[in-house]
């Protein structure tokens, strides 16, 4: 019993060390891969080619006026930036991050916890992040605030349908788990879901980019109409949480992306260089061998969803709902269909 | 009417199919944006790296002493009346006993001033200095806080004996030459019979 927390322990703080870290490198990044997209060189300033920016910018947050406007309700003003940060962080939790790893004999997976319905619980934590966003546009009792809030809550609810329906096909062929463990192990022999999906992979992307509000889905924030969107009222650290989240969700739905359409820790022909380097299973090099394939596919992620944002303009709101209704979500139903004959035809369903 | 060959008859027809789709039209921007992530950023680390400069850059300007130590200037005004900015200022004095090695001839400027506000670095002083006192050098003026900091006096323009600034590259021999040629207005300016009174 003791074993089972600390081990549950020492994963909760590595995949929370990690969601921080790779979030706080990933606004360096974020600003690094703008700049080298326009021709700039980006902060270099701080450290060599500025490699401590990260903890500049979080003591600059720390130790700014926290202001607290006097006609919003403090109670909720305060949770909505924590709400949107530990729904950002829970979904970590079901993501395996690597093969199980043996040590004395016990096995140990490099996950927190492998609930069997971890898609949808994935599903359900993201949606309960849009309270954090939507409490915080309007306990600010800012019309700007508000109008970001409500457009961030409408683009997520739009996007979550297609998302959720293109997931159902990506299960129905992955073998019908909801299990992300399992979702992961059926792409073992090296062929990624991918191969299976590529529109789906396609619609789950875009929606991706709606649902953690990024370029050209950032309707949340829209610098250029409203101010600062749901966080105008927000100052120092509390506005530090919302703009951290968002890189924590960019990197749990990269790891979400990664995992579900692209292998994770698996990639092909991975086996045959296991046995070829003569490597048992459950050994601690296999674990870091998946851990360091998977964590690449997730950086090229992250760098994809920036070049996204650095390439293309926001979205006009009448054009996001007709995107999100008209196009992606019949998309994803004749998406459905298809999956569904293909996969009759596999064997992997009967009726 | 027609004023330029670069009008653009704007289209309102609908979107195609694939045009709708946004994703061939996405993947173009985004290669357009990837190219640029290979291009050389021509930013230059200023502090540590600077642009190149000409040898012959006019910047600030140096007043020159002579071989002994001593300042060229002789307050001939020459150079405040060739400024097309008006931006110098000479008082004149006459050498006392036991200055010749502080001034080189009787006369010299108690006061040497130039509003570097007002400068416009033309280098027209230089050319009509006949005692080869007054030069642009590619020292850069500093950024100050008050205008007044701006009029640069003897102070700041002279250089200092221990510290001689080298104008060779402006002071060349074709430079030299061209000073010397008869006719040129400096010149005439200079000639005594001819001064012209303002």
């Amino acid at each position: 019993m003791i074993a089972l927390l600390i081990y549950k322990g020492i994963m909760c703080v590595a995949v929370f060390g990690i969601s921080l870290g790779v979030a706080a490198y990933s606004t360096l990044w974020e600003r690094k891969f703008a700049a080298f997209l326009q021709d700039r060189k980006g902060p270099n300033r701080a450290g060599w080619g500025g490699i401590l920016q990260p903890l500049a910018d979080g003591g600059k947050m720390f130790f700014k006026e926290e202001i607290i406007p006097n006609v919003s309700n403090r109670a909720l003003f305060i949770l909505g930036p924590s709400m949107f940060m530990v729904t950002a962080l829970m979904t970590g939790a079901v993501i395996p991050w690597g093969k199980p790893l043996m040590i004395n004999g016990v096995t140990y997976d490099l996950q927190i916890t492998d609930i069997n319905i971890g898609a949808i619980y994935i599903l359900g934590v993201a949606s309960v992040g849009v309270y954090g966003i939507m409490i915080g546009g309007w306990a600010s009792n800012n019309k700007y605030s508000l109008l970001g809030a409500v457009r961030a809550s409408s683009q997520m609810i739009s996007y979550e349908i297609a998302m959720g329906i293109s997931l159902i096909a990506l299960i129905i062929s992955a073998g019908g788990s909801l299990s992300v463990k399992d979702i992961l192990e059926s792409q073992d022999q090296g062929v990624a879901n991918i191969v299976w999906q590529p529109l789906g992979f396609i619609i789950f992307f875009v929606c991706a980019l709606a649902e953690t509000n990024r370029a050209p889905f950032d309707m949340a924030e829209c610098e250029t109409e409203l101010v600062g969107g749901f966080h105008t009222e927000y100052s120092a650290m509390k506005l530090g949480l919302f703009l951290f989240a968002e890189y924590i969700n960019m990197f749990i739905s990269s790891a979400i992306m990664a995992g579900f359409y692209f292998g994770g820790y698996n990639f092909p022909f991975a086996n045959e260089l296991y046995s070829a380097l003569g490597l048992e299973q459950g050994s601690w090099l296999i674990s870091l061998i998946g851990f360091g394939a998977y964590f690449t596919k997730i950086v090229l992620f992250i760098c994809l969803f920036m070049w996204v944002r650095w390439t293309l303009p926001r979205f006009r709101y009448d054009q996001l709902m007709n995107l999100g209704w008209k196009g992606l979500l019949p998309l994803s139903l004749l998406n459905l269909a298809i999956t569904i004959v293909i996969e009759y035809f596999r064997g992997n369903i009967q009726f | 009417m027609q004023l330029t060959n670069r009008k653009v008859v704007v289209s309102h027809k609908e979107l195609s199919f694939a045009e709708r789709m946004y994703l061939p039209a996405v993947a173009k921007g985004m290669a357009i944006t990837l190219s640029h992530l290979f291009k050389k950023s021509p930013t230059i680390d200023y502090p540590k790296k600077t642009r190149p400069m000409s040898a012959t850059y006019r910047g600030r300007h140096v007043l020159k002493r002579d071989e002994n130590g001593a300042e060229r200037c002789v307050a001939c005004g020459m150079c405040a009346v060739a400024c097309p900015a008006e931006a110098i200022t000479i008082v004149a004095a006459e050498r006392k006993k036991g200055e010749e090695h502080l001034y080189r001839e009787e006369k010299y400027a108690s006061s040497f001033e130039i509003n570097m506000l007002r400068c416009i670095f033309c280098g027209l002083c230089e050319d009509a200095c006949p005692k080869e006192a007054i030069f642009l050098t590619d020292r850069l003026v500093d950024a100050e806080f008050e205008r007044e900091d701006f009029i640069y006096g003897k102070e700041k323009l002279v250089e200092k004996i221990d510290k001689r600034i080298d104008i060779t590259k402006r002071q060349t021999q074709a430079v030299l030459d061209f000073k010397k040629i008869p006719g040129l207005r400096h010149n005439t300016l200079f000639d005594p019979k001819k001064q012209v009174k303002h």
